[in-house]
This record gives structure tokens, C-alpha cells and sequence, in this order.
């Protein structure tokens, strides 16, 4: 009877998560300016990735439920993004 | 969970019932992204007309607890995602152990975030209920913590829902071996539960990292 | 032979029902109820304007009027009105499935709406809104001294009903389609409702946010959109347009989807254009969402985002009209048949063209400016939604009350009541172009007597038009329980729907249908019958 354990993909993800959260919150009390908000973002993306191809097992299933998947996150993008422009653009 | 069959009457086989159940949920997934996504949307707009008052806002955040509520959910996201691996190789007790480890994670972010919310209380950064700031910052930091209390309050109760489905598959655990539907409604709520993990990820980034290097 | 309507007569059967035809039967009713209260409002607004004095209501009576009148069609009518009633029943018959894919989430959006309208009309009856049914800041949250937040609340419980509507489509679409039924093969309604539950789904949820902002500004004073602690009322407007226009195309491309059933059964011809068609459903829906800053032109956004917004609005004309030009190519060298349901058909590619053409003037800034807030803007949108999609709905039903019903209406009082609303429309809203035009701003009911001639012709034709609009609440009534037995296909039209028994048996079909032929196959069709 083989006792079960999980799998190695899970358990990196998991340190991966640790590792990217330490790094995250290393980095936030650096100078870089500007760079300091698109460095959390980017990190924070990084971890969704992560969470959503491994946990969410998004890395193996169809092209249809990917495309669900993304669906929401490409949405929220046009929000940002057009509604942005008017308050970018004001003089 | 204890009617007889595997599928629904007006479903035509388990693959068809695990399909529509995840992208069901996917589909679901989606509202909830632009849902909070209008909050983000508003912290956006907020940030970019000041984004010194909401450095000094992010400042005022108690990144301690934020970043160790952030470590409780990604772990407890990793104890889900483990609990369905262990219920499709059949190890009940193993699905078990660790869905009752990730409704105790979630119940700790929960706890922790009442702690912080009290805190935030004492010193006056509840918008509506005597919001006080000095300093030149004020109208910047009270749109930012507008922001912070309907965001994570909003998590918060997506994240109390989390748990209790999570107690409800915790309890029927027995019924793995011999109910198909379990699993599929598991991996279901797996799906939710990350989800919800995803939002934090987020939230923490806009949250807690401002300001920190000025 | 039980059908899903003596299956069962009991009042628990059909409040507890998972089938999607009563759950679509249950809307319908609700739907009827909801399209008289605001109706009632309309008839108070138009009899006020026939007069340029303020002699029937207050100011303040008259914002509530208008307010009501506009979130009870928008939101309570027009949005369910053929996704939960025609779309709930036909939608799984259409594609060979026995029910949607979730049977109870179906029944809990029914709850759900029911509950949202309830605490709405409890809003009304309070006292009303005042704000419009754009519910404006800092208005709304600051100033307005009537039932924001109620309203607000009864609006949010009623967008998760939609959201629920969308869901279950967009999966029982992809996931439950009978064997052999590919994409290509669908009825273009299907793709109409599937572009629509796009919508559904990813937009309604900013409303919902936005409607929480506005009720906890109310409520606790935070301040969000308040521009004397730095909060900026503009972003209000974005958030509510992002959903508000692609709204729009929520209430539009269901009756598209059935003019695409009329046109091509009424013809016996098929489609022209069918991927052209299929594909402009959904750039109109992915478009949609990237024009809702024309609704902003004079708030104070910036010349640049209204330079992007106008372009786009121009953009998102093309697949509409696509469609348009589609059906009328259908039309030509078709066997025509002139019944209800086509001339409504008829009447809708008309009026949707005029409201569409009227709303590519409005996309032009210069003249947006000096047209904004004036009726020639209440004109464009009632020629769309009300001869447009209103049409449509009437068109849907009248089509498919054989299958729905099992019973033949009376084909003379059907094609009575189609002339007349036309008749009717026409005559109450056109003024409203001419009104706008010479400046007549909306939602004022005082105004210069030198417009009186036209707001008496609008309100003359409202008469007409509601009139036409109880007409069919008689004649399909009668239908019920004295019209003709209706047979399975009593149009000789294609679609799975009409390969089952009018009214169909609980689960729809006897044995799974298997779909080997291209949608449209008049070649192929049984010929109509004379009932």
C-alpha cells in the first residue's frame, strides 16, 4: 500500500510562491521610483501564473478552458486600460 | 452529495458533468475578476491623480500581518490543490487532513485580518466612521484606504463563502471512493478557492508595497 | 400525451420547476407585469408633455417618472425580456439538449430577479428615485432626498440574475449541443444569445461594483465620487458606462437573433451571409465594450478619450449593419409571407436601421455636443430599443407561441396589432427627432410652447401605440384556451424546435436528435401549414 503524497509540481509551486513573496516584499523597500509599482505587479503576476497553471491545473487542460480562463483578466484590461486614457489625458 | 447516480438527469455522461462544471466555474471565475476589477479600477484612477498620498497611505498598512496573511492563503491554496490530487489517487484521510489544514489557514487570514481591521479602527482610518489624517495627504489617503476596506472586505467575504464549502466536501470526505460527483464538485471549489488566492496576490501588491522604499 | 404543461398542475411544481420551459413561462409572467408599471409611467410622461406647462405633476414627480420609467424597461424588461423568456424556453430545444446545463441555477436567477424587482417597485412605491436611471454623482449620493440606495440594491440583486442567465447559455452553448450540431450549424438566435451572455457575464459585474460604491458613498458619506474631498464624479461615469453601453447590446442582439429566424422562415430561404452574420454577433458584443465613453462627450472627459470613443463608435456601426444589409439580401428573391411575426421582422430591420443611422450622428463629437440631453438622443434610443428590440420580442413571441402554447392565435388581430404598433411608434417618436433637433433638452417636462406641436403628435401616437400594445394581451390570451390545436411545425420551419410536439414533452425530445444538415435548409423544409 503506497502511502500518497503530493506531487513535486506542487510542492515547487508552493516554494516558488514562498520565494516570489519574499522577493516581492525585498524589493518593495528598494529605491527604484517608478519601477517599484511595475515590480510588485510583475510579481504578482508571476505568482498568478503560478497559481493558475499549477494549481488551477491551467498547464494541462484545452485551449477552450484557457481561453475562459483569460477571458476575464484580457477584459478587466480594456476597463483599465480605455477608462485610463481620459484621466491620462486631461490637461 | 447523497442522491443516487452520477450524473444529473439532463446531462449525458461524467465527462459531459465535469466539463460543464468547470467551465461553469471558469465562466463564473471571470465575473468575479471584473467585479473586483471596478475596485482596481478605482484604485487606478485614485493613484495616478496622487500617487505621494497614496505611497504615504501604503505606508500606513501593517505589512507584517498583510505579508503573513498573504503566506497563509498561498498555502492554503497548495493544501486544495493537494487534497484533490490525494482524492483522485483515493487517499481519503489524506483529503481529509489537508482540507481541514486549508478551511484552518483560511480561518487564520480571517482572524488576522480582523486584528489588523481593529488596529485600522483605533487609529482613525475607517473612511465614514471618523476618518482622521494629518498632513497635507489627507483626501489622497482616505480614497486609498476607500479603497483598501471595500477590497479586502469584499475578499473577506468571498473568502468566508471559500470556507464554508470547504467544511461542507470536509465532511462528506468518506464519500470519494464511492461518489464520482465528489470529486468533481471539489475540484469545482479548488477552483473558487485559488482563485480567491489570486485576488489577495493582487490586493497585496496595490496594498501593502506602496511607499515602502520612501 | 403529457407536455410540460399538464405534466404537473400543482403551485410547487411550477415554483419549485427545474425545466426551463416553465422556469421561461415564470419570466414571461413577471416580464408582462413589470412592461404595464413602466408602461404607466411612460403614459404619465406623455400625457404631462402634451401640455408645454407643468400641469399634471411636480418637477419633482416628473424626475421620479422618468427615472422609473428607465430602470424598470431597462433593467426589468428589456435586458430578461427575450434571453428569459424566449431564450430560456427555445435555447435547449434549438440545440437538441434536455435543459440547460445548470437546471437550478436557472431557477435561482428567476428568484433572484423576482427579489430585485421587488425591492425596486419597493423603492417606487416609497416615494421613487429622482436621479434618472443613470443615477448620476455626486446627485445621487449627495444630494438626491429619495430611495438611492433601495433602488440601488434591488438593481444589484438583479444583475446577479443575469449574470446566472449568461453562465448557464455560454455553457449549455459549448457543452450541451446535440450530436452532429457544430457551430456552423447552429440557428443564428443561438449565436445571438451567445454573444449576448458574453455581455451578460463580463459586464454586469462592474455594475454590481458600481452600484456598492454608490450605495456605501450614500451610506457612510465616504466619499468616493465626492469632488470636494477629492473624489471625482467622472469615475462613476466610466464605470457605469462600461456596462450601460454594452447593456445595450445585451438588449439588441437577442432580437437580432430573432430577426435571423423570421426573415430566413418568412423567405423560406436561407440566410445569406450566415458566417457573416454568425461572426458580427460577436464583434458587435467584443466592440461593445469599447465605446462607452460617447456617452461622456460633455462631462469633462478629455479630447483625446472622446477622440478614441467616437472612432470606436463608428467602428462598432459596421457589424450591425453588416447584418442589416444581410437580411434585406435574404429577403430578395425569397417566397415572401407576409404574417405577424415577419411583418414585425420587417418592421424591425426599418426601425433598427433609423435608431442605428441616428446613433452614428450622435457618435460625431461636433454634433454630439449640441445634441446630448436633447430628445433627438431619447428618439435614437427608443427607435432601437422599442422599435427595434421591442418589435423583436413581439416577432419571437407571436413565432413561437405555437410551440411555446400549443395553440394558433388569430392571424388577422396578430397582423392588426403589428400595423399599429408600427403606426403608433413611428408617430410618438419621430417628433422626438424633429424635438431634439430644435433643441428641446430631455427629461424636462416644461417647455417653450413653439414645441407643442410635435409633443402633442408624440403623445397622440403614444396613444396609439399603447392601445396596439394591449391588443395582443387579448388575442393571445383568447388563443390559450380557444385557439386551434397547433401542430409540431406549423410554419414548415427548419430548427430542431419544431421537430418536437407543441407544447414539447417535459424533457423535450422522445430520442436525442442527431443534426446532419446545414441550419437554414428551406430547400428541404416541410411546407407551412394552414391552422
Amino acid at each position: 500500500m503506497i502511502s500518497w503524497r503530493p506531487s513535486n509540481s506542487l510542492i515547487l509551486c508552493w516554494v516558488a510562491l514562498m520565494v516570489l513573496l519574499a522577493l516581492t516584499v525585498t524589493l518593495a523597500y528598494q529605491p527604484l521610483g517608478a519601477l517599484n509599482f511595475v515590480v510588485a505587479l510583475a510579481i504578482a503576476t508571476a505568482k498568478t501564473a503560478l497559481v493558475m497553471v499549477i494549481f488551477m491545473e491551467l498547464g494541462s487542460r484545452p485551449g477552450l478552458v484557457r481561453a475562459f480562463a483569460g477571458a476575464g483578466f484580457f477584459w478587466l484590461m480594456i476597463l483599465l486600460w480605455l477608462g485610463l486614457v481620459d484621466f491620462v489625458t486631461r490637461s | 452529495m447523497s442522491e443516487p447516480g452520477d450524473i444529473a438527469a439532463h446531462l449525458s455522461s461524467p465527462k459531459q458533468r465535469d466539463e460543464v462544471l468547470e467551465l461553469g466555474m471558469w465562466t463564473f471565475l471571470s465575473t468575479e475578476v471584473l467585479l473586483f476589477g471596478g475596485l482596481i479600477m478605482t484604485y487606478m484612477v485614485y493613484r495616478h491623480a496622487d500617487p505621494v498620498s497614496f505611497a504615504e497611505a501604503g505606508r500606513q498598512t501593517r505589512i507584517v500581518i498583510g505579508t503573513a496573511n498573504t503566506a497563509v492563503l498561498l498555502t492554503s491554496s497548495f493544501c486544495v490543490a493537494a487534497a484533490i490530487q490525494a482524492g483522485q489517487a483515493g487517499a481519503a484521510r489524506a483529503v481529509k487532513a489537508l482540507l481541514a489544514a486549508a478551511i484552518i489557514l483560511g480561518t487564520i487570514f480571517l482572524g488576522l485580518k480582523g486584528v489588523e481591521y481593529a488596529g485600522e479602527y483605533r487609529d482613525h482610518l475607517v473612511p465614514g466612521i471618523d476618518f482622521m489624517q494629518s498632513g497635507p495627504h489627507t483626501q489622497g489617503v482616505r480614497l486609498f484606504f476607500i479603497f483598501y476596506f471595500l477590497a479586502t472586505g469584499l475578499h473577506a467575504v468571498h473568502l468566508l463563502c471559500g470556507i464554508v464549502v470547504l467544511i461542507i466536501f470536509l465532511r462528506c470526505y468518506r464519500q470519494i471512493v464511492c461518489h464520482p460527483r465528489y470529486l468533481a464538485g471539489l475540484r469545482t471549489a479548488g477552483l473558487y478557492w485559488h482563485f480567491i488566492d489570486v485576488v489577495w496576490i493582487f490586493l497585496y501588491a496595490l496594498i501593502y508595497l506602496p511607499g515602502r522604499s520612501g | 400525451m403529457k407536455n410540460y404543461l399538464t405534466e404537473d398542475y400543482t403551485l410547487r411544481s411550477w415554483f419549485f420547476t427545474t425545466d426551463h420551459k416553465r422556469i421561461a413561462i415564470l419570466y414571461f409572467a413577471s416580464l408582462i407585469f413589470l412592461f404595464f408599471i413602466g408602461g404607466a409611467a411612460a403614459t404619465l410622461i406623455r400625457i404631462e408633455l402634451a401640455t408645454p406647462q407643468a400641469d399634471l405633476v411636480s418637477s419633482d414627480t416628473y424626475n421620479r417618472l422618468f427615472t422609473m420609467h428607465g430602470i424598470i424597461m431597462v433593467w426589468f424588461f428589456l435586458i430578461p425580456s427575450v434571453p428569459n423568456t424566449l431564450g430560456n424556453f427555445i435555447v435547449p430545444l434549438m440545440i437538441g439538449a434536455r435543459d440547460l446545463a445548470f437546471p437550478r441555477l436557472n431557477l435561482a436567477s428567476w428568484y433572484l430577479f423576482m427579489l430585485g424587482a421587488a425591492i425596486t417597485l419597493l423603492a417606487i412605491f416609497m416615494g421613487g428615485v429622482d436621479t434618472g436611471w443613470t443615477l448620476y454623482t455626486p446627485f445621487s449620493t449627495l444630494y438626491s432626498n429619495s430611495y438611492v440606495a433601495v433602488a440601488a440594491a434591488g438593481i444589484f440583486i438583479a444583475g446577479f440574475s443575469s449574470i446566472l442567465t449568461g453562465l448557464n447559455f455560454i455553457v449549455t452553448i459549448h457543452k450541451l449541443r446535440a450530436p452532429g450540431l457544430t457551430w456552423y450549424r447552429l440557428p443564428l438566435f443561438i449565436w445571438s444569445l451567445y454573444a449576448t451572455s458574453i455581455i451578460l457575464v463580463l459586464a454586469t459585474p462592474v455594475l454590481a461594483i458600481t452600484l456598492v460604491l454608490l450605495a456605501a458613498e450614500r451610506i457612510f458619506g465616504i466619499g468616493v465620487f465626492d469632488p470636494r474631498i477629492g473624489g471625482d464624479p467622472l469615475l462613476f461615469q466610466h464605470l457605469f458606462w462600461f456596462y450601460s453601453h454594452p447593456a445595450v447590446y445585451i438588449m439588441i442582439l437577442p432580437g437580432m437573433g430573432v430577426v435571423n429566424e423570421l426573415i430566413t422562415c418568412y423567405s423560406r430561404k436561407k440566410i445569406f451571409g450566415y458566417k457573416f452574420v454568425a461572426w458580427a454577433s460577436l464583434a458587435i458584443a467584443a466592440a461593445g465594450f469599447l465605446v462607452w465613453g460617447h456617452h461622456m462627450f460633455v462631462s469633462g472627459q478629455s479630447l483625446t478619450a472622446s477622440l478614441v470613443f467616437s472612432f470606436m463608435s463608428f467602428v462598432v456601426a459596421v457589424p450591425s449593419a453588416i447584418k442589416v444589409f444581410n437580411w434585406t439580401a435574404t429577403l430578395h428573391k425569397g417566397t415572401l409571407r407576409f404574417d405577424a411575426p415577419m411583418l414585425y421582422a420587417l418592421g424591425f430591420i426599418g426601425l433598427f436601421t433609423m435608431g442605428g443611422l441616428t446613433g452614428l450622428f450622435l457618435a460625431c463629437l461636433a454634433f454630439d455636443v449640441y445634441a446630448t440631453d436633447t430628445y433627438f438622443v431619447v428618439a435614437h434610443f427608443h427607435y432601437i430599443m422599442v422599435g427595434g428590440m421591442v418589435t423583436a420580442y413581439f416577432g419571437g413571441l407571436h413565432y413561437w407561441w405555437p410551440k411555446i402554447t400549443g395553440r394558433m392565435y388569430s392571424e388577422y388581430w396578430a397582423r392588426a396589432a403589428a400595423i399599429l404598433i408600427f403606426l403608433g411608434f413611428n408617430l410618438t417618436f419621430f417628433p422626438q427627432f424633429i424635438l431634439g433637433a430644435e433643441g428641446m433638452p430631455r427629461r424636462y417636462h416644461v417647455y417653450p410652447p413653439e414645441f407643442q406641436v410635435w409633443n402633442v403628435l408624440s403623445s397622440g401616437g403614444a396613444t396609439i401605440l399603447a392601445a396596439a400594445y394591449l391588443l395582443p394581451l387579448f388575442y393571445l390570451g383568447y388563443s390559450i384556451f380557444f385557439g386551434a390545436k397547433a401542430p409540431a411545425n406549423p410554419w414548415g420551419a427548419t430548427g430542431l424546435e419544431w421537430q418536437t410536439p407543441s407544447p414539447p414533452p417535459k424533457f423535450n425530445f422522445d430520442r436525442q436528435p442527431v443534426v446532419d444538415s446545414p441550419p437554414y435548409d428551406y430547400e428541404h423544409a416541410p411546407e407551412p401549414q394552414n391552422v
